[in-house]
């Protein structure tokens, strides 16, 4: 059972604290989009075996939303942001890299 | 023969005599013997029948990894299959029953299947089962349910409370040993919080029984020194009986407390569950040691050489008197030794090795015992005690050179680390050449939240398994007997016959042999982890703890390369099966989810409510009357308020309040159509569709003021939207000025619904309800019969009808209120079920009924609630996707049957030809279905292909039984299609 840090509250919280809200930083395609880009907003998810960006809710505690990027092979935590964030900030990248040399980058 | 000695055993007390039966057979113990030292010392040597074969089976090990002896415990409502004689403590008036036997455990029917062995091979369920297809449901199921499965199921509700506690370290001993002791003791000093967990009632695990010495004390005295400062100091806490179960993600540890299992119905929990974070878990787990693969090493008597040693020294059992140890390792001549110590006899130390040397072996041989270097067993004798064995030279086919009579075989292949805990969370493995065993590769741990490591192995665990090694790691000086190598022994003799390998045991639990594992190899399994599921090996309860390491062994042989290459299989937790109770603990019954009550719940409760659950609410079906049938009820109710008035406790609607300057935009893109537009004071009925764009929730909306709404929701939906809302908000739309707040539960609601409904309100006073004051789609505020009120003029049944809407602390006043002084109009409440039919009777569709995920607004005819102004909503993109806009989609009609009977609920209309399956095709379903008092006939609605354009055509749905029903396509409304009765 994951433990995340709540970027809101500050609350360490275990994961049935918690409700998963799949990939983050997506860009939402309305109307107008062609049916690939449809498609792939709706649903074509990444599934990496390493580092990825995960939208979390604190939904049994202060009920706000927040980002997190974990390696979904070990389950280390890289480190845990706010939802109101276009792209994961530099401090997170930069910890990846340490961590992951040889990692790719997110896009 | 197995028998209690008359002095000696470490953890009895003779002075406490207690007394338990064995398949009503009365027997007495001591207070400290384990269920299987009591029967061993009782003199019951054979305890059960095996799973597949029906063979006799005794006790073969003293702790977690015991295969056979499984009893059944206790009766009744506090009966349990399956338990693990080695672990669970004896206590006075323990009733225990044996496994697996028909009709008795001397004379069993099924061990027919013994002789039979030749048709019970390895995959002989997949081989036998798969053709002719008939045999299964016929031949073969109930001669299997029958016969099959490990011990019988309670039927009774299990009368035991169980419990789960939270805990919190920064270091997590698994196991009591002094490997896990020592780590705790510096981690003590060191001054983290530490929790040790040892899974017996007993500290000091194996050494306290083999002896040694550590820091210039007997182990058994430095173990107690050990506990004493560790009680002494405040950061730590010791925990008997407790085993850890798993390690799981994060340092997530799960802890399996025995508390009440030895006195039952004391109302103590029987078990408690330990939740517990940990930085680090040490896992001192110990070692298991192994069989050897001989023919009849199942015989009840053969038994592990230290199980021999920890009944005799800890139990004061002797489990026979002429016992013949059987080894490829120096450990078992300790168990020889001590049990010449204990003045019994061994007639032979039979050694797979050609040149065994270390002091254990002169210490042998000084003191008398015939040691047979390079022999092995080519069988044991006996059927339901071991009566004597077969030596034969190791190396050969099993040619008989001597026969040695005795009643007990003590036999050891070696050791295997107990890498459970290490591996469950990913910590890998790595192959011990030496000692013939996989030990945890500590360069490879499992890793945490930071990517540091969360386990730690130590003592025999990590692969050290003397004493000395064990205690070196833990930086203190320690001294035992040195020990010579260790010589890897998978077969006995190794090139045994077929017919000494058809009786060579590797899994006693499943009953799998060496021929069974190498016809598995033969056939094509490479995988070990197919190997299993085919052959069973390592299944089950015991998951393999004295069975994997040979098995793969075999395997690797069968397949001619090294066993690291082959591997193991995926160690899962729980190490051993913990109970459905402690799973569940206290959340069960009332308190297995929680209740929402609206302010007039027990006002329903008193009236004789028949409940529907909504969601966590509870809400009533429909309140019968004596000696009303629900289905009378639910028709009163509904003519009662077509005829007059009813009352609906309508509170668990969803009421979220949406505000601020970008509220209307904010409610335009959750909304398939326009809110931002609605004037102050209107409702508006609205649609919310998820991006897929199906359907997810409706209700109806009011503009409260300039810059706030009010979003009803359906009972079941008000928390999912709300979070719905508040996921758009705060992850796509974060710069837009919208607050929301989910007032669902501050507010009570109750629906006047009927003809008489304005004559009640205005009855009540305080507030004009009139046509002109309040029309249809408005609402107004003010004070109602004292009570401060929101009144919306909105229709769910199609009759003139108010909701009003409280707050939740005048919800019952206002309910009593309109009950008494509803009674001069002939009120009466009503349930769910006549909200239901009268919202069918209108063509009124209901989340959750006609839509199921997969069902557009258009799919309903719902055009007009659909925004065509609007550049954007949830939703609208995926409206426009081909299959959306598909004309062939199945569409809402009304059903009539032509009988006027009530269709089955779901089921599909057939249309003309097959599918690929050979199934009939389908053109449409039914979605509701009712009997309506109104109409006085059956109601449907469902989706038909085509289904608006076909208006009068009959079509056929297949009911049970070759029944097919007959229905009338027809518009979805039924009653007061132009409104006329909801307009006054």
């Amino acid at each position: 059972m994951l433990t995340l840090t709540c970027p809101y509250c500050g609350v360490t919280a275990e994961e049935t604290e918690l409700a998963p809200g799949g990939e983050a930083h997506l860009k939402r395609f309305g109307p107008g989009s062609s049916d690939e880009e449809f498609e792939s907003y709706m649903f074509a998810r990444k599934n990496p075996k390493g580092v990825h960006f995960e939208r979390w809710r604190h939904a049994n505690g202060c009920g706000k939303w927040f980002l997190a990027a974990r390696c979904t092979a070990t389950l280390e935590v890289f480190g845990t942001y706010s939802a109101q964030t276009k792209e994961p900030p530099a401090d997170i990248i930069a910890a990846i890299k340490a961590k992951r040399p040889g990692w790719e980058g997110y896009k | 023969m197995s028998t209690r000695l008359p002095k000696g055993g470490r953890l009895i007390d003779r002075s406490k005599s207690l007394s338990f039966t064995f398949s009503g057979q009365p027997l007495r113990g001591f207070a400290g013997d384990t269920l299987a030292s009591a029967l061993l010392g009782a003199g019951q040597t054979m305890v059960g029948r095996s799973f597949k074969y029906h063979r006799p089976r005794g006790i073969v090990a003293s702790g977690a990894e015991e295969p056979n002896a499984l009893v059944g415990l206790g009766r009744n409502a506090r009966f349990e299959p399956d338990q693990r004689t080695t672990t669970t403590e004896l206590f006075e008036g323990a009733e225990t029953t044996s496994q697996n036997h028909w009709p008795s455990l001397k004379f069993d029917v099924g061990a027919i299947n013994d002789k039979l062995y030749r048709l019970f091979p390895a995959g002989f369920y997949y081989k036998t089962f798969m053709f002719p297809r008939f045999a299964w449901k016929h031949v073969f199921e109930p001669i299997v349910r029958q016969s099959a499965g490990l011990g019988a199921v309670p039927k009774e509700r299990d009368p035991d409370r169980y419990e789960q506690a939270y805990a919190y370290c920064d270091v997590l001993v698994a196991g009591g040993g002094v490997a896990g002791l020592a780590a705790a003791l510096k981690a003590g000093r060191a001054g983290k919080r530490v929790i040790v967990l040892e899974q017996t009632p007993h500290w000091g695990g194996r050494a306290v029984v083999d002896g040694g010495q550590i820091d210039g004390l007997d182990a058994e005295a430095w173990v107690k020194d050990a506990l004493q400062k560790l009680e002494s100091m405040e950061n730590v806490t010791l925990r008997n009986r407790t085993m850890a179960a798993g390690l799981h993600d994060h340092g997530y540890v799960i802890g399996y407390q025995s508390v009440g299992d030895t006195t039952p119905g004391d109302g103590r929990p029987r078990h408690r569950l330990w939740r517990i974070r940990a930085g680090l878990t040490i896992t001192a787990t110990g070692a298991i040691e192994r069989p050897l693969s001989f023919a009849g090493n199942d015989i009840p008597g053969v038994m592990l050489a230290s199980a021999v040693r920890d009944y005799l020294v800890n139990w004061a059992v002797s489990c026979g008197d002429r016992t013949v140890v059987v080894t490829n390792n120096d450990d078992a001549y300790r168990t020889a030794l001590a049990l010449l110590d204990a003045g019994l006899a061994v007639p032979a130390i039979i050694d797979a090795r050609d040149m065994p040397a270390g002091p254990l072996v002169d210490e042998a041989r000084r003191r008398g015992i015939k040691v047979m270097e390079g022999h092995g067993i080519t069988r044991v004798l006996g059927k339901t005690n071991v009566t004597g064995v077969e030596i034969c030279r190791q190396a050969g086919e099993g040619s008989v050179v001597k026969q040695i009579d005795c009643d007990c075989v003590a036999m050891s292949g070696g050791w295997s680390p107990v890498v459970h805990l290490w591996s469950h969370c990913g910590g890998k493995l790595t192959w011990d050449e030496a000692h013939a065993m996989f030990r945890p590769d500590t360069t490879r741990p499992p890793t945490g939240a930071d990517g540091g490591p969360i386990a730690q192995p130590v003592g025999a665990a990590n692969g050290h398994l003397r004493l000395s090694e064990i205690m070196d790691e833990a930086g203190i000086g320690a001294a035992s007997d040195e020990e010579g190598p260790m010589a890897p022994v998978w077969l006995m003799p190794a090139g045994a016959p077929d017919a000494l390998r058809f009786k060579a045991f590797l899994d006693y639990q499943n009953d799998v042999k060496v021929s069974d594992v190498q016809l598995a190899a033969r056939e094509g399994y490479e995988s070990v982890e197919h190997t299993k599921r085919y052959t069973t090996l390592g299944m089950a309860t015991d998951q393999g703890k004295l069975s994997n390491i040979n098995g793969l062994a075999i395997l690797s042989d069968a397949l001619g390369r090294p066993i690291p290459a082959t591997g193991t299989t995926t160690f899962r937790p729980p190490y051993t099966p913990i109970s459905f109770g402690a799973v569940t603990g206290e959340a069960r019954g009332e308190i297995f989810q929680p209740l929402r009550r609206t302010p007039m719940h027990e006002w329903h409760e008193a009236r004789g409510a028949h409940w529907e659950p909504v969601g966590l609410w509870r809400r009533p079906y429909c309140y019968p009357r004596s000696g009303e049938s629900h289905r009378d009820a639910v028709n009163r109710e509904i003519t009662n308020t077509r005829t007059n008035v009813g009352l609906l406790d309508a509170s668990t609607l969803g009421k979220i309040v949406v505000k601020g300057p970008d509220a209307g935009k904010f409610l335009d893109m959750l909304y398939t159509n326009m809110m931002s537009n609605l004037a102050v004071g209107k409702c508006r009925y609205g649609l919310m569709c998820n991006e897929n764009g199906f359907l997810m929730d409706d209700g109806v909306v009011v503009r409260l003021s300039e810059d706030s709404w009010l979003c009803h929701t359906t009972s079941g939906g008000a928390d999912r939207i709300h979070a719905w809302m508040e996921d758009w908000l705060q992850c796509e739309w974060w710069d837009w000025k919208v607050y929301t707040a989910n007032l669902t539960e501050q507010y009570a609601q109750v629906a006047v619904v009927g003809p008489k409904a304005r004559d009640l309100l205005e009855k009540l006073g305080g507030m004009d309800v009139s046509k002109e004051a309040l029309p249809f789609m408005q609402y107004v505020e003010g004070t109602l019969a004292g009570i401060p009120a929101r009144i919306f003029r909105i229709s769910f049944s199609g009759e003139l009808s108010y909701e009003i809407a409280v707050p939740a602390s005048y919800g019952l006043a206002l309910w009593e209120a309109l009950n008494s002084e509803g009674a001069a109009f002939g009120a009466m409440p009503y349930g769910t079920e006549a909200l239901h039919v009268m919202r069918a009777e209108k063509g009124f569709i209901m989340i959750g009924d006609e839509t199921d995920g997969t069902v557009i607004p258009q799919d309903l005819n719902l055009n007009w609630a659909i925004s065509k102004k609007k550049e954007d909503f949830l939703g609208k993109r995926a409206m426009e996707r081909s299959h959306m806009t598909d004309p062939e989609r199945w569409k809402l009609v009304g059903l009539e049957t032509v009988d006027g009977s009530v269709l089955p609920d779901g089921v599909y209309a057939v249309a003309e030809g097959h599918n690929a399956n050979g199934q009939r095709n389908v053109q449409g379903r039914v979605t509701s279905t009712y009997y309506s008092p109104t109409l006085k006939r059956g109601i449907a609605m469902g989706l038909v292909k085509h289904g608006p354009e076909r208006t009068g055509e009959v079509i056929d749905f297949p009911g049970d039984n070759g029944a097919v029903h007959q229905a009338r396509i027809v518009d979805p409304c039924f009653y007061d299609k132009d409104g006329e009765k909801q307009n006054v």
